[in-house]
């Protein structure tokens, strides 16, 4: 699972394709239009590796946070079913996690590198990590809901030029389709179940939200970035295209469960096609996402926690004479 | 502030501003290449990577990473270093291949000339 990549819109505007060889440039935007895929000893514009690299590592990193509000249930998940279900999800988002880091390696960044930009906070992850799942009810809405988000993100993104990550995109959102419809069938579960459980679920849908409204990310900014990122197709769908489909999608279904979501103009607009809701509140987005939510502090220190105590153990196992290869597809 | 429920917040206790050490290079050791073998009779597909320090772990995370659901009956590890590739700036090198129209079976079209052979010759069969 995932939020749409993060890009700082105070981030200098750059003279994006300043010392590239043109020749080199136009084959590579020709290969592009062909529908080919870029693989990762080809020839790339410097942005092109750097916006690619950036994307790839944000995402493998939300996925090893992701894995740790959810984590959080294993050890009180209601039943043997659901407690193997759950570790099966969070084996497979720390899965998703190494197949996103190998991509990123294929254009030359370590993983060494990227889980030290993790745990010094300089990369970012998905926003929505930073909350915490309070109860278990929350745990299934983070399962169904926020797994939707993440798969109508992976989708659009699968279809990228780049090959490797393409790869891992595919091989993920097969696995994701299984953690949607674990997701739904807890929340169908507590929704139809006892008053408690309603109550319970409602009031996770309440906290979660605002959150599930910020995953896609701020309105993007028409620039000539974001132009030249989609024709490249590292961008393959705008923010607000995402959130409208994600809404699209499961607005109806949430309420076919006759639960309230917690916005009074949310509906859909007969005359646009699209969704009216209430613009969210992205000035709490940008104090969470700089490191003023509620689980920042602890989720990077549990990672750094776990890097330190894991770390005897890999240096025992490694063999001298090895030395670091680029990975190759 | 609200803190999660992690138990190691909340039973082990980390400290929120633990130190950061950065990993060393090669922390996360070296890269081997994965090939999965779905069924008896299949080819081997390359399927990605893993990290391991050796080829048994390899094995191990292989198994973990690409064979934990579906069906699956073997795999293959090759470091990624042991691995001799074509480069993609070479690809012209295969660029005539789709011509040789005599390597395949398409490109040998008889029916034309025996058509016109049987009809030039109705008497004789």
């Amino acid at each position: 699972m995932y939020g749409n990549a993060y890009i700082d819109p105070n981030e200098k505007p750059l003279s994006i394709l300043d010392g590239e060889d043109p020749i080199k440039l136009a084959e590579f935007e020709a290969r592009i239009d062909r529908g080919e895929k870029i693989e990762p000893k080809d020839w790339m514009p410097k942005e092109y590796r750097k916006q690619l690299i950036r994307m790839i590592e944000q995402h493998a990193h939300s996925e090893i946070i992701g894995a740790l509000p959810e984590g959080t249930w294993i050890t009180r998940a209601p039943g043997f079913k659901r407690k193997l279900a759950l570790m099966a999800k969070v084996q497979d988002e720390v899965g998703h996690a190494q197949l996103l880091y190998s991509a990123a390696e294929t254009l030359g960044k370590s993983r060494e590198a990227m889980i030290n930009d993790l745990i010094t906070g300089k990369s970012k992850y998905s926003n929505v990590f930073n909350y915490p799942a309070l109860t278990w009810a929350d745990s299934c809405i983070i399962a169904w809901l926020i797994d939707a988000g993440a798969i109508i993100n992976q989708v659009a993104n699968s279809k990228g030029s780049y090959g490797p990550y393409g790869r891992a995109l595919e091989r993920i959102c097969v696995e994701e389709s299984f953690h949607l419809k674990y997701g739904h069938h807890n929340v169908v579960t507590l929704a139809t179940g006892t008053p408690f459980q309603r109550q319970m679920v409602q009031e996770a849908l309440t906290r979660w939200w605002p959150p599930i409204m910020h995953f896609f990310g701020p309105s993007d900014k028409i620039s000539n970035h974001t132009t030249i990122l989609m024709r490249w197709k590292v961008k393959m769908a705008s923010n607000d295209d995402m959130r409208q489909q994600f809404l699209n999608m499961y607005v109806p279904k949430i309420w076919d469960l006759g639960l309230v979501v917690p916005d009074v103009n949310l509906k859909l607009n007969e005359a646009t096609g699209l969704w009216d809701y209430t613009e969210p509140d992205w000035d709490e987005f940008k104090r969470v996402i700089n490191g003023g939510g509620p689980c920042n502090a602890e989720r990077l220190a549990v990672r750094r926690n776990a890097e330190e105590k894991g770390r005897w153990v890999r240096k025992a196992l490694l063999q001298k004479d090895s030395s670091y290869v680029t990975p190759l597809a | 502030m609200i803190k999660s429920l992690d138990p190691r917040i909340t039973r082990e206790q980390i400290e929120l501003n633990n130190p950061i050490n950065p990993l060393a290079d090669m922390d996360q050791w070296e890269t081997y290449e994965v090939f999965h073998q779905k069924k008896r009779g299949d080819q081997h597909e390359h399927v990605g990577i893993v990290h391991a320090p050796n080829l048994e772990m390899a094995l191990l995370f292989s198994k973990e990473q690409f064979g934990r659901r579906g069906i699956s009956v073997n795999i293959w590890v090759v470091k990624t270093s042991n691995v001799f590739a074509s480069d993609y700036d070479d690809a012209d090198i295969f660029e005539t291949v789709p011509d040789k129209q005599y390597r395949e079976a398409g490109g040998y079209k008889v029916m034309e000339m025996i058509n016109k052979y049987k009809k030039e010759n109705k008497k004789i069969i």
